[in-house]
């Protein structure tokens, strides 16, 4: 009984719980068919978002404001570029790859340094910063032919026993993310400068670099997700990102990890990741209109952090 | 002191770059057409301004605004009475919302971005397809044409002064300023935070009703996603004004000059410029961070 106790008391067990209740409902409704190809679907779709959503995970638990809605722009040109050095052939994945996370690592390196030299939010550097990369990527994508090579496309889909590869190594990941998390002198730094910037920087936390290497860390990470959605869905484009501004900062939030920053957690990422596809399945399942299925994912994330409550107050 | 007036150095930047490019558009005419979306934008950021002013933020603004366009160009017009009850429930959905998040100590940035998701679902059942027609008298308003000057730089002077005396002038307006500044001194000294939250959610409910209503008056008819841009629009409108995120610190009046920095560097001034489409975003969010740069050049030589 005790261990149910320490078990609903962890923060990132209210996602699980939905992620579940949602898988339950729609399976009840088809009559068990699907239950286990809808966990396939849910699991490979889940993937782009926790990736992300680990990224801005990372930002946000710097503390308040920040937030890093460059995002969407962001995995759309890293997936142009992905695709173009590609070039359709199977040897040069991991070049493409490489450049992807260059791409997505130096936009969120131009993010921190407009927030840096220009002390404004994150959220309006971002935001402007989002308009600029927007642009390079129309200009860029262009005429372009952008198919992924076979052999990257096949590995995104790829899957063993019903379970895809992708997720499989995106757990590994998101371990490792939970380690730097609570076992580094990264991931302390982080924890500590978003509790209170001032006091890490009295204990010789280096709040500058931490900082530039979280945004360039979540930059990276929106290059790779841009790589990796152009494989999945065999071709990169412009509004491939978009869904991902919203999702990666609600993830992260019913996730259990705090908005006012300090408190990060990785599991959830992971749970709400699963709950918001599951929920979309759910609802197509259902076969509900375009307007009342937004009007039910809205109150669903409301109702879901309702009942999660929110923390107390610290100060 | 020099701090108070960045906002509308700002604007000044960006209307000596439009005189400069284009003489013309400095004139009666030239700023009807120029400020002709600023209203709403105004009226948006104003909105947004009310939940900052909390140390929260809205991010279903831009949806509730096209939801509020949707009810404004078909219940308003054909049933006027469903229209207002429609529109004054949205406002009470908002004080609910204010209630909520007080009461459960939620984010609003989740609650607000789950609330994005209904508008714009509500919206879409409305107004399946584009179209709809706004209310006559509301057309009549927003095309009335005023000597002198221009009625979108009227409009903007009645708002910013309105919500100036409002918001900076009245105690209650302290009071509702002071949530965010000191909400524990303020509980302490016997005030009920649940009520500002209310107050304060409800303004910014109204306010989004009015954008949502002056955007129909000037377009004409609908859409669904006609207000999503204004999430963002309105949130950077409240900065360059000189707005904080926390603490309480904001300005009506800079708000408003905001607004119309905001919608002049949107589109006349890149057309003057000869910006190719590829690059209007870009050229909007250069000029965002350009002014923003010129504020924190004047800010330091003022230390």
């Amino acid at each position: 009984m005790t261990s149910v106790r320490t078990l609903l008391e962890k923060p990132w067990i209210w996602s699980f719980v939905g992620a579940l209740a949602v898988w339950a409902a729609t399976i009840a409704f088809t009559g068990g068919y699907g239950a286990g190809g809808m966990v396939t679907a849910a699991l490979s779709l889940a993937v782009f978002t926790v990736i992300v959503g680990v990224g801005q995970m990372f930002v946000i638990t710097l503390g308040p404001g920040n937030v890093d809605l460059s995002l969407p722009a962001n995995i759309g040109l890293a997936s142009a570029v992905a695709m173009k050095v590609m070039g359709g052939s199977d040897s040069m994945i991991a070049v493409g790859l490489l450049a992807a996370l260059a791409c997505g690592a130096a936009i969120g390196a131009i993010n921190y340094l407009l927030i840096w030299a220009l002390r404004i939010p994150p959220i309006i550097a971002t935001l402007s910063a989002s308009f600029i990369i927007q642009s390079v990527d129309i200009s860029y994508g262009r005429g372009l032919q952008i198919k992924p090579p076979p052999g990257f496309a096949d590995f995104t889909n790829w899957q063993v026993l019903g379970i895809p590869v992708l997720a499989m190594l995106t757990v590994v990941f998101t371990i490792g993310a939970a380690l730097a998390l609570q076992r580094m002198i990264y991931g302390r730094s982080v924890l500590a400068i978003g509790q209170n910037i001032r006091a890490a920087w009295l204990a010789g936390v280096n709040v500058g670099r931490i900082r530039f290497l979280t945004y360039t860390l979540c930059g990276a990470l929106g290059g790779i997700d841009g790589a990796l959605l152009a494989g999945y869905f065999r071709g990169a484009n412009v509004d491939i990102g978009n869904e991902y501004l919203l999702a990666s900062i609600a993830v992260v939030v019913i996730g259990g990890t705090s908005v006012a920053g300090g408190k990060a957690n990785v599991p959830g990422v992971w749970g709400a990741g699963l709950f918001l596809v599951l929920l979309l399945t759910m609802l197509n399942t259902f076969g509900v209109s375009a307007g009342v299925r937004l009007v039910l994912t809205g109150l669903i994330i409301v109702g879901v952090i309702t009942a999660a409550g929110g923390e107390k107050a610290v100060r | 002191m020099l701090r108070g007036l960045l906002p509308a150095l700002s604007l000044a930047l960006v209307l000596i770059a439009i005189a400069w490019l284009n003489p013309r558009a400095i004139s009666y005419f030239g700023f009807n057409l120029m400020l002709n979306l600023a209203i709403p934008i105004a009226l948006a950021t104003i909105a947004q301004m009310f939940v900052i002013a909390g140390n929260e933020l809205d991010l279903s603004i831009g949806t509730f605004v096209g939801f509020v366009g949707c009810v404004t160009a078909t219940w308003l017009r054909d049933a006027p009475l469903i229209g207002i009850l429609v529109l004054l429930g949205s406002i009470g959905v908002y004080a609910l919302l204010g209630a909520l998040i007080h009461l459960r100590n939620l984010p609003s940035i989740v609650v607000t971005l789950g609330m994005s998701f209904v508008w714009q679902g509500l919206a879409i059942l409305i107004l399946p397809k584009p179209g709809g027609k706004a209310p006559d008298w509301l057309l009549a308003t927003m095309s009335f044409k005023p000597p002198y000057i221009p009625f979108p730089i009227l409009a903007a002077l009645l708002i910013a002064v309105v919500v100036h005396f409002g918001l900076m002038r009245t105690s209650y307006g302290v009071i509702l300023r002071g949530s965010g500044g000191n909400a524990a001194a303020l509980r302490r000294a016997g005030w009920s935070l649940l009520r500002t939250k209310i107050v304060l959610f409800a303004l910014t409910g109204l306010f989004g009703v009015l954008s949502g209503m002056a955007l129909i008056g000037i377009t004409t008819s609908a859409d669904a996603n006609i207000g999503n841009g204004y999430t963002l629009l309105s949130i950077a409108g409240v900065i360059l004004g000189g707005g904080e995120f926390v603490g309480g610190r904001v300005s009506p009046v800079g708000a408003v000059i905001g607004a119309l920095t905001l919608a002049l560097a949107a589109s006349p001034l890149l057309t003057f410029m000869h910006i190719p489409p590829d690059w209007q975003v870009a050229a909007n969010g250069a000029i965002l961070i350009i002014v923003l740069a010129a504020r924190v050049l004047i800010s330091r030589r003022e230390r």
